[in-house]
């Protein structure tokens, strides 16, 4: 897998969003650090777009397209402040 | 441009024997700021699409022009189209700009470092056209990582910007081949560099790192190591493009 990062991202995430995202503030579920979202690990290679904490690597949100759906998982993101 | 926009490409200047820079004219296009990349999107006959991202090269003062510079991946699915293949008058999708985290104005001050690897340059080029057309004297330093000279992006201007420029100072490092006369750095970048051309930390720097994703963490990690507060060491890495 490779990694990247948030800006990699900034297309779909500004797909999903409506706006642009890598210098909002996410506060990663697992470890609590927040980081900008530009600055957080993506991983493209599979299914879906993964984002996961610079700090703990965990997932902090998924983005799968299904057909003409995204399917959007923020559950491993606890708040994230648009800047 | 929220969405995808058709775009023709205007011009396209080889840079080495591996890259080109593709000037594109875009209807609608709102203008970009130095280090903002655009999403590329090629359709097949059969409908099939790849996409990828790629670093805009051209200074936001350049109104109405939008330049990439593309290196050739052999086994890439849309760079050896764009490099070798795309010609003046065909036409392409385009997306952007995008990004707001990785891009500097020259608003935002200094001293700013950039730090690229092979073609990691592109967005840092960006911004140091950008500082050039506003005649910016923010203190500013660019170390290049490059196999080789012939491998150095934009190295004619570069050298002009350089020697036109006293708060501008440009390091270049070689991997593998240096020119016979070199006797300037010839390893990968490392702490002991930094060091020696970065900012010193207690200038708080603005440090923009680019390149392939080894190269990116490896230079942010040492950054960090010598006393740069790590939220003023933004990265952007092109994955594990070699160089």
């Amino acid at each position: 897998m490779e990694r990247l990062d948030g800006n990699a991202a900034a297309g779909l995430l500004q797909e999903v969003f409506a706006r642009e995202m890598t210098t909002a503030m996410e506060t990663c579920a697992s470890c609590g650090r927040a980081s900008a979202v530009g600055a957080v690990h993506v991983y493209m290679d599979g299914p879906g777009t993964v984002l996961r904490c610079p700090t703990c690597e965990a997932v902090v949100m998924c983005i799968v397209r299904v057909r003409e759906n995204l399917h959007v998982d923020l559950s491993g993101m606890r708040r994230i402040e648009l800047r | 441009m929220a969405g995808w926009e058709s775009a023709t490409l205007r011009d396209k200047r080889t840079e080495t024997a591996r890259a080109a820079t593709l000037h594109f004219a875009a209807d609608g296009w709102p203008g970009h700021r130095a280090g903002q990349h655009v999403d590329v999107r090629l359709t097949a006959e059969d409908g099939y699409q790849a996409q990828r991202s790629y670093s805009i090269a051209s200074p936001p003062e350049d109104d109405g022009d939008v330049a990439l510079t593309v290196e050739r991946l052999d086994d890439g699915e849309v760079s050896p189209y764009l490099v070798d293949e795309m010609a003046p008058g065909d036409m392409c999708e385009l997306r952007g700009p995008i990004g707001g985290w990785f891009v500097w104005d020259v608003a935002d001050g200094g001293p700013l470092l950039l730090v690229g690897g092979g073609s990691g340059v592109v967005p840092l080029m960006s911004m140091l056209r950008h500082r050039a057309a506003l005649r910016s004297d923010v203190p500013a330093r660019l170390l290049l990582s490059a196999r080789s000279l012939e491998d150095v992006l934009y190295a004619d201007e570069l050298r002009t910007l350089d020697d036109g420029d006293e708060a501008l100072d440009v390091t270049l490092t070689f991997t593998r081949t240096a020119p016979p006369d070199w006797t300037g750095y010839q390893r990968r970048v490392d702490r002991a560099m930094l060091e020696d051309v970065a900012f010193a930390a207690d200038d708080r720097p603005r440090a923009y790192v680019c390149g392939p994703t080894p190269f990116v963490e490896s230079v942010a990690a040492s950054l960090v190591d010598l006393g740069h507060d790590p939220g003023l060491v933004k990265t952007e890495r092109f994955g594990a493009t070699g160089s």
